[in-house]
């Protein structure tokens, strides 16, 4: 199959989008320019024009209010924040309007907007370039959040996110960027709450979000060669997650690690170990683990950075940690 | 600080003069008769505890919602705030849909899951209020900008308080309409108070009329009290809207009768401010319109009546929500 980057299966979408749906514009910063996006809006204000193309002021508050506006009065904005980080100046709109709307007026109009916000980690960006806030929009009844960690997921799920009658958040990772895979060439959805089995295993679950889901893939090579076999579970939506796929896991291997790219406290990570505890906790070998960044703001520099980010062998620690204490052999113990 | 009665007499234009049949103003009376009626019976079920959501009564304030909502056409839209009985009254939202929506019956215009600040007539282009201070403000500049891409000749009005132009999103609306040029118009209900604080306890100067000139918009100052005054520019606002000249902004001068919320008259969030409240009695926009109508408005005034008391019955009788549906319409489907 042909192969694209996540960037260019972003871009593909819109494209897509965009030329088969007048309803559908885009509205936000960087979209005029040929880097401030990555790559995953080039040309396409030549493409389809700037009054469907709109680089718009530094106006996140307004910006992304006319976005739901547009929505309520029948358009299809996607609004575009290149940095998650700025989306945080955009919360009335996104959490009081967007969200809120279907609920309050009885279902009585809806809010089919998509907001589009960027994680940016690392690099030296720092605390207010990188942060990775999922999980306060998690939080939100009525407010839909995914997080596409393939380009085949990228694309699906952006396409869905358009089709949807509610807000979606659509979070992607600039350090998915550059991933390639294979991506089908015409319009397809990846359906909302469905979690993908990206490898089948039976001794440890890992559920991923996002980039850590890329994470736990480069993890599960280094058990499969220590002998133990991951199954990992790319949860893709976070609002709603798929409870079933996970809890199916959790039960088959007894073992469950969530690898969150936020922070820990009160985070997607705590949700989901909570559900699977409560849920699924007579098939538990072992406590569930999590691995998150650290309850700190991001630092800047390399040296902090490479300390804070959670790379595969964190996963893979967290693997051996629950493996090397099962309820059974705890318990044999103290017979 | 009240303005004066000279300053207003410069501010009025006067629609009668300018060639509307007196049947328009006689609508334009009922308009806010029916407003000023529908607010009275809701402050009274407020005073009972009938009420029990917070109500933010716009009594003194009808006549902008009735001069402007007669600029518009029944495809343009509204949006509103937390004191927006009267916008969507004048839009056409129903009454019994108003006093069922503030009591919390199922009937009520939002299903009775609003309230007094969330009122919906998306059928008569009130797509949702907001009490969310200035909320709804780039909203409306959203539905203008799609009005706009779809070549249609609707405009969106957004109606606000003195207090939101404090809020910065009203600033980047601002120079995002002029800069889309939206059919839009921003009005700006300016009754001297955000809450309890008078507003020379919130600005320096006495210029909201000039909120949007920074970003090439200009501001007329109306008297907000003035029904056929707020009609004079709300048209010629609407029909810039319409002719592609971009957004308008009117500052309509006007006083609330009644406190912040709730029915309270004299006292306002502990504030007592009945000298001023004297004042703008006497420039009542009901008694200011009657003063200029020469046929017999008794059997009008009656039928009014008559229609609250058949909303208000139809909404006291009306089921309250099944708490079974606490869960319902969080997605829409």
């Amino acid at each position: 199959m042909r192969q694209l980057t996540y960037a260019q299966a972003i871009r593909e979408a819109h494209s897509q989008l965009l030329a088969s749906d007048p309803r559908v514009f885009v509205i936000g910063q960087g979209l005029w320019s040929p880097w401030y996006a990555g790559g995953s809006l080039e040309d396409l204000d030549r493409d389809y024009g700037r009054t469907r193309i709109l680089d718009s002021p530094v106006s996140e508050n307004a910006v992304t209010g006319m976005a739901v506006g547009a929505a309520l009065e029948g358009m299809r904005p996607i609004v575009f924040h290149p940095r998650l980080d700025f989306l945080l100046l955009a919360m009335d709109p996104v959490i009081n309007q967007a969200a809120n709307w279907s609920y309050l007026f009885c279902g009585q109009g809806s809010v089919p907007v998509v907001i589009r916000a960027v994680i940016n980690r690392g690099a030296e960006q720092g605390a207010q370039h990188s942060q990775a806030l999922h999980s306060m929009f998690m939080h939100v009844p009525g407010l839909k959040t995914v997080m596409p960690a393939t380009p085949a997921d990228a694309k699906g799920l952006l396409l869905a996110a358009v089709d949807d009658p509610n807000p979606v958040l659509y979070i992607d990772d600039r350090w998915l960027y550059g991933l390639a895979g294979d991506v089908p060439e015409e319009a397809y959805r990846v359906p909302i709450g469905e979690a993908a089995l990206r490898r089948i295993g039976s001794d440890v679950t890992i559920v991923g979000i996002s980039w850590m889901a890329a994470q736990a893939l480069e993890a599960a090579e280094v058990l499969a060669a220590e002998g133990i076999d991951a199954e990992i579970i790319d949860l893709r939506s976070l609002k709603p997650w798929d409870r079933s796929r996970v809890l199916e896991s959790a039960r088959k291997t007894g073992h469950v690690i969530v690898a969150d790219p936020g922070w820990r406290t009160a985070g997607a990570s705590a949700e989901i170990a909570a559900t699977i505890a409560a849920e699924a906790f007579h098939d538990l070998e072992a406590p569930v683990e999590r691995v998150t960044l650290p309850d700190t703001p991001a630092p800047t520099s390399r040296a902090e950075e490479q300390a804070y980010y959670p790379r595969p062998s964190a996963i893979v620690e967290a693997a051996r940690r629950t493996l090397g204490c099962t309820r059974r052999e705890i318990r044999g113990a103290c017979a | 600080m009240s303005i004066t009665s000279a300053t207003l007499s410069k501010l009025s234009t006067g629609s009668v003069e300018n060639g509307l049949a007196e049947g328009w103003l006689l609508d334009r009376w009922k308009t806010m008769l029916r407003i000023r009626r529908a607010e009275e019976v809701i402050a009274d079920m407020v005073e009972s505890g009938e009420a029990r959501c917070p109500c933010h009564l716009s009594i003194g304030q009808e006549a902008i919602a009735a001069g402007v909502c007669a600029a518009l056409d029944a495809s343009d839209t509204i949006w509103g705030g937390h004191r927006s009985h009267g916008h969507y009254l004048a839009k056409g939202g129903s009454l019994e849909g108003l006093f069922a929506e503030v009591l919390g019956r199922t009937t009520g215009c939002a299903g009775g899951r609003g309230g007094s600040m969330h009122l919906s007539a998306i059928e008569h282009g009130v797509p949702g209020t907001v009490p969310i201070v200035a909320g709804t403000i780039p909203l409306a500049a959203g539905a203008a900008l799609a009005y706009k891409m779809r070549s249609e000749r609707r405009a969106a009005v957004a109606f606000f308080g003195d207090g939101a132009l404090e809020e910065g999103s009203v600033h980047e609306t601002l120079n995002l309409a002029a800069l889309y040029r939206l059919p839009m118009v921003f009005v700006c209900e300016n009754n001297l108070y955000a809450s309890h604080l008078h507003w020379s306890e919130r600005r320096l100067k006495d210029n909201l009329d000039q909120a949007g000139a920074f970003h090439s918009i200009s501001g007329t100052r109306v008297d907000g009290n003035d029904v056929e005054g707020v009609y004079d520019a709300a048209r010629l606002a609407v029909m810039r809207a319409r002719t592609g000249a971009g957004p308008s902004f009117l500052e309509c001068r006007t006083f609330r009768w009644r406190g912040h919320v709730g029915a309270s008259s004299d006292e306002d969030v502990g504030v007592r401010r009945g000298g001023e409240l004297a004042d703008w009695l006497l420039r009542d926009p009901l008694a200011r319109t009657e003063e200029r109508l020469t046929i017999d408005l008794a059997h009008h005034r009656a039928a009014v009546d008559q229609e609250i008391r058949v909303a208000l019955e139809a909404a006291r009788t009306a089921p309250e929500p099944d708490p079974q549906r606490l869960g319902s319409f969080v997605c829409a489907s």
